[in-house]
């Protein structure tokens, strides 16, 4: 109750300005110390940054990790195949299954370890932005998606694919005019966004709880008030745990992120049969 | 319009297309990476891996089949060669017994051309003591009785037939004699 009761008291003091969604885009590296800004506005920023170190991160990792390929594997070459072989197996063939899965693991791959890196930055001292946390790059990384499955399920059927992509076999006719627009909005409009929006929206919120607890510690650490910098030490406690939640759900998101596109690649592949 | 682009720019939707752009050229980098290098390494490995243990099982299959065909071939090796010693104890005592049957028999028949033999010899030996006993006996006789008698009974006629009835007379007593010693 004293917790909850003394910051509203020293806010009206001193008041505490809490952190907002602006704070969680740094200024641009280059220009440098320029104001971040959307769309069109130039400037090279720390997210950028962190996206092209965990390209490299990866690319390194896997490269050596797969360049030896012996058939009794040293540690490094353990731990890149079961990563790969995580991603090919649990994802790629237990999803999409069939002859010709093999194609498609690239893709998966390739999203899974660009989300888990990138996101697992957030968990980084020194670096600790989500990369996904930006929206450009969550609209990115599930735009590729989109058209991808979308160019799949059109390789596979042609354009014929459209109507079996919204015209369910097995519904009564009087149904469909409901059915149909129904199955456009939520597998055309709605699916990419909620397949952006479900990794930026985690990432976004994840980082601004431990952004808050962080600025809120701080300011109750410097408040003076020997029992606000005791709350202080109850806000550590609970930022630590967000922090290891929020690390879980890094991973957690990786992963249904690139689940996701392998069910919407295996949706496309067989759409004649659902 | 100004404040349609301050909307945008406080929207935390609002994409910086950069970002964007460099998302998409990290992720197809990352994606060249994969397929140029990691990935086909990774499968080559995997699928070696996956023919040694397969080649493994095939060897140790075909070993497997060979020892089991080794003791197939050692088994009825030692069936045949179990066969062929019953089969030539068989023979032995076969011919065993036949050998003792011919020996017996053979024994048989020399011990009864050996007691022929005796039998014939005895009767042969007979005959000639009865011939030159009665020979004997008869010009014994005669010499004697011509003696007591004098020349006249020295015809041969005559003292042949007195010493063939002389026989008979001593024959029928012998035979009545040795009847009275049956009885």
């Amino acid at each position: 109750m004293i917790a909850l009761a003394l910051p509203a008291q020293t806010t009206t003091e001193e008041g505490f300005v809490p952190p907002t969604i602006e704070e969680a885009h740094p200024p641009n590296i280059l220009p440098w110390n320029t104001e971040y800004g959307v769309w069109f506005a130039p400037g090279f920023g720390k997210q950028m940054l962190l996206v092209i170190l965990s390209v490299v991160l990866i690319g390194a990792f896997f490269y050596v990790a797969s360049r030896r390929g012996q058939l009794v594997p040293g540690k490094l070459q353990f731990v890149g195949e079961a990563a790969y072989g995580f991603v090919r197996n649990s994802i790629g063939k237990d999803i999409i299954g069939g002859r010709d899965f093999l194609k498609y693991v690239p893709w998966l791959f390739t999203a899974f370890f660009f989300i888990l890196v990138n996101n697992i930055f957030g968990a980084v001292p020194l670096l600790q932005i989500p990369s996904f946390s930006h929206p450009g790059s969550a609209y990115a990384i599930a735009a590729i998606f989109y058209i991808l499955w979308i160019a799949v399920g059109v390789k596979k059927h042609g354009l014929r694919y459209f109507k079996l992509a919204v015209v369910p076999s097995g519904v009564p006719w009087y149904i469909m005019p409901l059915v149909v627009p129904i199955e456009i909005i939520s597998n055309f409009l709605v699916r990419p966004v909620t397949h952006s929006l479900r990794l930026f929206a985690t990432m976004l919120a994840g980082h601004l709880i431990v952004m808050l607890a962080g600025s809120a510690i701080e300011f109750m650490a410097l408040s003076g008030n020997v029992l606000l910098q005791g709350t202080g030490l109850l806000v550590l406690g609970g930022a630590i745990a967000m922090y290891m939640l929020e690390a879980l759900i890094m991973v957690l998101q990786a992963y249904v992120f690139t689940l996701l596109a392998a069910i919407y690649i295996e949706g496309a592949l067989h759409a004649d049969a659902h | 319009m100004d404040n349609a682009v301050i909307l945008a720019a406080e929207s935390p939707l609002a994409p910086n297309l950069w970002e964007l752009l460099v998302t998409v050229a990290g992720f197809a980098v990352l994606m060249y990476i994969v397929i140029k290098f990691v990935m086909p390494a990774f499968e080559k490995t995997f699928a070696e891996r996956t023919e040694a243990i397969e080649g493994g099982i095939a060897k140790a299959e075909a070993a497997q089949a060979e020892a089991n065909a080794a003791r197939e071939e050692y088994k009825q090796q030692l069936l045949d060669a179990r066969t062929e010693a019953n089969r030539i104890r068989e023979e032995a005592r076969a011919e065993g017994a036949q050998i003792l049957a011919e020996l017996k028999e053979k024994a048989v028949v020399e011990a009864t051309r050996i007691s022929a033999q005796a039998e014939a010899q005895i009767e042969a030996d007979r005959q000639a003591a009865v011939v030159s006993l009665r020979a004997e006996v008869g010009t014994l006789a005669t010499e004697l009785a011509s003696r007591i008698v004098g020349e006249s009974l020295a015809d041969d006629a005559r003292s042949a037939r007195v010493v063939d009835r002389f026989l008979a007379d001593l024959e029928a007593q012998s035979a009545t004699q040795s009847a009275g010693a049956a009885k």
